[in-house]
C-alpha cells in the first residue's frame, strides 16, 4: 500500500523540483553557459566523429602518458571552476560593506568558499600533481608503463567521478556550507540536514579511492620498475619526491576515508561519533581530519619541490647541488609531516606542553625545507641560467615561497597562533605556500614537460605573460590579506561593518583580477602554441638540453617509451649518457610486451557516480543497483584474459626509423 | 645639459606605508597585556626569520642576475655540486634559528597558556596580592554571545564589560556548533565548543570599546556574530553592575531555551538576575528540563555502564535534535533564520538519520566520552543541573 508520496520518494528519494536552483539567477546563467558549452563540445565531437577516437585512444587507455594528460586536463577544468569561486568571493568581500549585503546571501556564499577549498585541493592541485607524476615518473626511471596499468586508468576515472559529483551539486541540490573540512557538529545531520555535506562526503570518498590506488601504483612502479643500474640514490629528484608523496598518500588517505565514513555513519544511520549528544566527540573529528590534512599539504608540495629541482638543474646547465641532502630533506619532511597535525587547532585548549611540542615539530620542518632552498640557490651559483618560462616560475617560487614559509613558522608559535588563527593572515599564509609553491610548481612543470607530451614547445611570450600576471597578481591578492589578518579580520565572513577594511579587499580583488589575466594568458598560450606548433616543434626529444631519462626518447614518446631499456650509471642519467657519447641503437629491435586498453575503469567510475548520487538523494534502489553492478563488473573484469599484446618488431623498427629520420633532419 | 633628477622608485611605496600606518592593526597594537605579549612574539619570530629570509631572497635575485646565460664573464662550473662545508652551513643556519625560536616557543607557550592564571597586569606591574579576578562565563550561540557574571549574578547579550587592570577568568562553551571566542585587543582566541569548557585568562589595560567576534565559521549568521568588549574603570564597572542589578529582568533556563534558537543581530541587552548554575547546565547539555547531564552519563560510564537499563536514558541524552519538532527556522545552523531557505528539498524537521531509534543496548556502555569535561581532562565541577538517573544512584 503506497500512497502517492511514498512512490515518489521511493523513486526519487529526497530529490524534487525544489532541488533545481531555478530561482538563483547566477546559477541559471552558469547552467545555461555550461549547457551551451557542453552541447557545443558534444556537437563538435560528433561532427568530427571523434567519439570513437576519444574512447579508443584516451578514455580506455592504460598508457600512463595519456592518463597523466587526462589528469591534467581535469585539473585545468577544475582550476577554472575553483577560480570562478575565488573571483566571486573576492567580489563579495570587496563590496559587502555599510549594510550592503553584496551579491551573495550567506547560504550561497558559504557554499562558494567550501567549494573553492574542496575543488582547489582535491580536484585541481591533486590531479595536477598526480598527472605530472603519472606522466613523468615512468619516463624518468626508464619504464614502459606503471606497475598496474588498468588500476591507473581506474584511479583516474574515480578521481574524475568525484569531480563529477561535485559539479553536479552546482545544479542539482546544493553543496556543503561547512568550510572545506566540514567540521562537525556543523556538518552533522542535525545542523546540516541538506544534501550539501553528502555531496562533499561521496565526492571525496569516490575520488579518494582513485587517489589511494594511484599512490599504491606509483610506489610499486618506483620500487620495482627502475631501469637496471638506477639504485635509489641514482633516481632523479622528481622521482624521489613522487616516491615520498605516494607513501604519504597511501599512509594518510585511509585516515580521510575512515573519518568521512564515520561522519557518514553519523549522518545516515544515526551513530554518535561526532554529535554533541549521546557521548559523541567532534574534537575527535578535528584531530582525525588533520592527521590526514597535514600530510596532504606535503603530498602537494613535495612533487612541486621535485619539479623545481629538475628545472633548476636543467636551466642552470649544472648538476643539482647537494643531491643527497635533497633526498634526505625530502624523507625528513615526509616523516615530520605526520607529527605536526595539532598545529591546526592550538586554540582548542590542549595543554601548553602539547601545544609547544607540536609547535616545535612544525618549526623543525622548516630546517629541511630551508636546506632545499639553499640547494636550489647553490645550483644557480656558477651556473649558466637560461630564463625560459619554467625557470622564471622557479625563481618566482623561491622568492615567494620563503615569505610563506616565514609566516608559517610565525603561525607555528602557539601564542602567536592564538591571535592569527582563522584570520585572513592564515588565509594569506596558506595561499602563499600553495600558490607560490604548488601552483607555480605545476605550471613550471607543465611548461617544462609539455614538449615531451605533445612534441612542441609552448609559446614563450604568452608563458611569460602568464607568469608575470600570476606573480604580480598573487602579491596584490594576498599581501592585503596579511594586513587584514593583523587588523583582526577573520575568515569566511561575507559582510563587514568596518569601512576601513574595504580598501584592502578592493586591492585583493584587483589582484584576483590580475591572476584571472594570468589564467587567460595561460589559455591563450595553449591556443597560440597549438597554432604555431610547426614552428615550436621539438624534433630531438630534448628541447631543453635535459639531464634525466625522459629527454632521451622522442617527443612525444612512442607508446612503449623506450625501445631498449636504458642502463644507468649516474643520477643525471641522460646528461651522463650524452657526455659519454651515447649512440641510439638502430637495430636489434624485438616485439614489445604492452598492456591492453580496457573500458572497465570508465564503467566502474560511472557506476560510482550513480552510487554516490543514489546515496546523496536517498534513492536507495539506485544505490543498491549501482553497488551490485560495481561488484559484478569488477568480478567480470577479473575474467578478462585479453589484457596484453605485443607491439610487433616491425612496428618498433618503423617507429624508430621515423625518429632517426627526424634526428637527421634536425642535424 | 643637466641630468634629470632620478626619481627613486622606492618612493612609490610611501603611500602604501601611509596606508599601513592609517589602518588600525589591532593585532600589532593591542590594549591587553596578553595580546601585547603575543604581538611581541610575532615581532621577535619575524625578526629571527628575516635573518635568513632576507639573505635568501637577495642571493636568489643576485645569483639569477650574475649567472644569467648572457653573462659569459661569470664562472661556469657545471660539475660543481657538492661542498661539505657549505652543506653544514645550510643545515646549521636554519637549525640555529629554529633552536632559538624553539626555546622561545617552549617558554612562551607555557607562560601564555590561556589556562594559566595571570601573574602580572602588564610589563611593569606584577599582580597585586589583593586583587580579585573577575569571572565571566561565555556561551557562543547561533549566532550571538551570552555572557554570565556568576559573582554579580547578571548576564548580558552581545556586550561584555570588564574593569581595566583586573584579571578576567573566562570560561567558554557553546550551545550547538564550534565557535571561537576572540577579542583581538584583549588576548588570543580560544575555541568555544558545545559540551566543553575551555578557559582564557586575560586583562585589559586601557579603557575603551573593542570588537569581539567568533573566529570559527559556524553557519549562516556567522558574519554578524559580533559583540562589544567594554573596558572601563573599576568605578564605572561598579556603577554599571549596580545599574544593571537595579533592573528586574531575569535570565533563567526557560529564557535560555528560547534564546538558544538561531537568530541574527540580537540587540545588546542586560539581565539583572541569572539562574544559578546555568552555565554548568549549558556545558553539560542539560538546560532543558528532563535532560540528563553529560557528567552524569559519564559517571555511569565510569562506573561500568548501566547495561540494558541505559536504554531508558537515551531520550534524556538527546540534545542536537531538541528543536527538530518545533518547525522550520529553528532547527539548524545552516538554515538561515530569516527564512531565506536553502535549496535542500526536505522540510527541516524531517530528520532521516534519527527516524529510527537504535534498538541495541549498547548506548550506555563504553562511550569514550569527553562531554562536559574541560579540555585539560579535569571533570567538570559538580553543579546541580539535571536529573540524577536511578542508575547513578545504584552505582553509588
Amino acid at each position: 500500500m503506497f500512497s502517492h508520496l511514498d512512490t515518489k520518494s521511493l523513486i526519487f528519494g529526497r530529490l524534487d523540483l525544489g532541488a533545481f536552483p531555478i530561482h538563483e539567477p547566477i546559477l541559471v546563467a552558469t547552467f545555461i553557459a555550461v549547457a551551451l558549452g557542453g552541447i557545443a563540445v558534444v556537437g563538435a565531437l560528433t561532427y568530427f566523429r571523434l567519439w570513437g577516437y576519444l574512447w579508443k585512444e584516451w578514455f580506455t587507455s592504460v598508457d600512463h602518458k595519456k592518463i597523466g594528460i587526462m589528469y591534467i586536463v581535469l585539473a585545468i577544468i577544475m582550476l577554472l571552476r575553483g577560480f570562478a569561486d575565488a573571483l566571486m568571493m573576492r567580489t563579495q568581500q570587496a563590496i559587502a560593506f555599510n549594510g550592503n549585503e553584496g551579491i551573495f546571501p550567506p547560504h550561497h556564499y558559504d557554499q562558494i568558499f567550501t567549494a573553492h577549498g574542496v575543488i582547489m585541493i582535491f580536484f585541481m592541485a591533486m590531479p595536477f600533481v598526480t598527472g605530472l607524476m603519472n606522466f613523468v615518473v615512468p619516463l624518468q626511471i626508464g619504464a614502459r608503463d606503471v606497475s598496474f596499468p588498468f588500476l591507473n586508468n581506474f584511479s583516474f576515472w574515480m578521481t574524475a567521478a568525484g569531480a563529477a559529483l561535485i559539479m553536479i551539486s552546482l545544479f542539482v541540490g546544493e553543496f556543503a556550507r561547512t568550510g572545506w573540512l566540514a567540521y562537525p557538529p556543523l556538518s552533522g545531520a542535525d545542523y546540516s540536514p541538506g544534501v550539501g555535506v553528502d555531496y562533499y562526503i561521496w565526492g571525496l570518498q569516490v575520488a579518494g579511492v582513485g587517489t589511494t590506488l594511484s599512490g599504491i601504483n606509483l610506489i610499486a612502479t618506483i620500487v620495482k620498475m627502475r631501469a637496471p643500474g638506477m639504485t635509489m640514490m641514482k633516481m632523479p629528484i622528481f622521482t624521489w619526491t613522487s616516491f615520498c608523496t605516494n607513501i604519504l598518500i597511501v599512509a594518510s588517505f585511509p585516515i580521510l576515508t575512515a573519518t568521512l565514513a564515520l561522519l557518514s555513519l553519523d549522518r545516515y544511520v544515526g551513530t554518535h561519533f561526532f554529535t554533541n549528544d549521546l557521548g559523541g566527540n567532534p574534537m575527535m573529528y578535528v584531530n582525525l581530519i588533520w592527521i590526514w590534512g597535514h600530510p596532504e599539504v606535503y603530498i602537494l608540495i613535495l612533487p612541486a619541490f621535485g619539479i623545481f629541482s629538475e628545472i633548476v638543474a636543467t636551466f642552470c646547465g649544472k648538476r643539482l647541488f647537494g643531491y643527497a641532502s635533497m633526498v634526505y630533506a625530502t624523507c625528513v619532511i615526509m616523516i615530520l609531516s605526520y607529527l605536526v597535525w595539532l598545529h591546526h587547532f592550538f586554540t582548542m585548549g590542549s595543554g601548553a606542553s602539547v601545544n609547544a611540542f607540536f609547535g616545535i615539530t612544525t618549526m623543525i620542518i622548516s630546517i629541511p625545507t630551508g636546506a632545499k632552498i639553499f640547494n636550489w640557490l647553490f645550483t644557480m651559483y656558477r651556473g649558466r641560467i637560461r630564463f625560459e618560462v619554467p625557470m622564471l616560475w622557479t625563481i618566482g617560487f623561491m622568492v615567494t615561497f620563503v615569505i610563506g614559509g616565514m609566516t608559517g613558522v610565525m603561525l607555528a608559535v602557539p601564542p602567536a597562533d592564538f591571535v592569527l588563527h582563522n584570520s585572513l593572515f592564515l588565509i594569506a599564509h596558506f595561499h602563499n605556500v600553495i600558490i607560490g609553491g604548488v601552483v607555480f610548481g605545476v605550471l613550471a612543470g607543465f611548461n617544462y614537460w609539455f614538449p615531451k607530451a605533445f612534441g612542441f614547445r609552448l609559446d614563450a611570450f604568452w608563458g611569460k605573460m602568464s607568469f608575470w600576471f600570476w606573480l604580480v597578481g598573487f602579491y596584490f591578492a594576498f599581501m592585503p590579506l596579511y594586513v587584514l589578518g593583523l587588523m583582526g579580520v577573520t575568515r569566511r565572513v561575507s559582510q563587514f561593518e568596518d569601512p576601513s577594511l574595504q580598501i584592502w579587499f578592493i586591492i585583493a580583488a584587483f589582484g584576483a583580477f590580475l591572476i584571472a589575466l594570468g589564467i587567460a594568458s595561460f589559455i591563450i598560450q595553449l591556443i597560440v602554441s597549438f597554432m604555431k606548433r610547426e614552428e615550436l616543434r621539438d624534433l630531438t626529444g630534448d628541447p631543453w638540453n635535459g639531464r634525466t631519462l625522459e629527454w632521451s626518447t622522442s617527443s612525444p614518446p612512442p607508446d612503449y617509451n623506450f625501445a631498449f631499456t636504458p642502463v644507468i650509471h649516474d643520477h643525471d642519467s641522460w646528461y651522463d649518457m650524452k657526455r659519454r657519447g651515447y649512440t641510439r641503437p638502430l637495430e636489434g629491435f624485438r616485439p614489445i610486451h604492452m598492456p591492453k586498453n580496457t573500458g572497465t575503469g570508465v564503467i566502474l567510475a560511472g557506476l560510482s557516480v550513480a552510487l554516490g548520487f543514489g546515496l546523496i538523494w536517498y534513492m536507495w534502489w539506485l544505490a543498491a543497483l549501482s553497488l551490485v553492478a560495481i561488484i559484478v563488473v569488477s568480478i567480470v573484469h577479473t575474467f578478462n584474459y585479453k589484457r596484453d599484446f605485443y607491439i610487433p618488431a616491425d612496428e618498433v623498427v618503423a617507429t624508430e626509423a621515423e625518429r632517426t629520420q627526424l634526428l637527421t633532419r634536425k642535424a | 645639459m643637466m641630468k634629470p633628477v632620478k626619481f627613486p622608485r622606492s618612493l612609490l611605496l610611501l603611500p602604501l606605508l601611509g596606508m599601513l600606518a592609517g589602518c588600525n592593526m589591532v593585532v600589532m597594537s593591542p590594549f591587553g597585556d596578553i595580546a601585547a605579549q603575543q604581538r611581541d612574539l610575532i615581532v621577535i619570530s619575524t625578526l629571527l626569520m628575516l635573518l635568513i629570509i632576507i639573505p635568501v631572497i637577495c642571493l636568489t635575485l643576485f645569483f639569477a642576475w650574475r649567472y644569467r646565460a648572457a653573462n659569459t664573464a661569470a664562472t661556469y662550473d657545471p660539475e660543481w655540486h657538492h661542498s661539505t662545508r657549505l652543506e653544514v652551513v645550510i643545515w646549521a643556519a636554519p637549525l640555529a634559528i629554529i633552536i632559538a625560536l624553539g626555546a622561545i616557543t617552549w617558554i612562551s607557550t607555557h607562560k601564555l597558556d590561556p589556562y594559566r592564571p595571570l601573574d602580572r597586569i602588564d610589563a611593569q606591574r606584577p599582580l597585586p596580592a589583593d586583587v580579585k579576578p573577575l569571572t565571566v562565563q561565555v556561551v557562543a550561540l547561533d549566532w550571538k554571545w551570552l555572557f554570565i557574571y556568576p559573582e554579580q549574578g547578571l548576564a548580558t547579550v552581545n556586550e561584555l564589560y570588564a574593569p581595566v587592570d583586573v584579571p578576567i577568568n573566562f570560561e567558554i562553551t557553546a550551545s550547538s556548533v564550534m565557535n571561537s571566542f576572540y577579542i583581538p585587543a584583549l588576548a588570543g582566541q580560544v575555541y568555544a565548543m558545545p559540551g566543553m569548557r575551555t578557559k582564557l585568562h586575560a586583562v585589559i589595560n586601557q579603557a575603551g570599546a573593542y570588537n569581539g567576534f567568533s573566529a570559527n565559521y559556524s553557519g549562516a549568521g556567522f558574519s554578524h556574530m559580533t559583540f562589544t568588549f567594554n573596558g572601563t574603570s573599576q568605578a564605572d564597572f561598579d556603577a554599571w553592575v549596580a545599574k544593571t542589578k537595579a533592573g528586574n529582568t531575569t535570565f533563567d533556563r526557560a529564557a535560555y531555551l528560547e534564546f538558544e534558537k538561531p537568530s541574527e543581530r540580537e540587540p545588546k541587552r542586560q539581565f539583572a538576575n541569572v539562574e544559578d548554575n546555568l552555565f554548568d547546565a549549558i556545558v553539560n547539555l542539560c538546560v532543558k528540563p528532563g535532560q540528563m547531564c553529560a557528567k552524569d552519563m559519564m559517571h555511569i560510564d565510569m562506573m561500568g555502564g548501566a547495561g540494558k537499563e541505559s536504554h531508558e536514558n537515551r531520550e534524556k541524552l538527546r540534545y542536537d535534535t531538541r528543536h527538530a519538532d518545533e518547525g522550520a527556522g529553528t532547527n539548524a545552523a545552516t538554515f538561515p533564520a530569516h527564512g531565506n531557505d536553502a535549496r535542500s528539498p526536505e522540510s527541516p524537521n524531517q530528520e532521516q538519520p534519527h527516524a529510527a531509534p537504535a534498538e541495541n543496548g549498547m548506548q550506555g556502555h563504553d562511550m569514550g566520552n569527553m562531554g562536559g569535561q574541560d579540555t585539560h581532562g579535569n571533570p567538570a565541577p559538580e553543579g546541580e543541573g539535571g536529573i540524577a538517573p536511578k542508575q547513578l544512584n545504584q552505582a553509588n
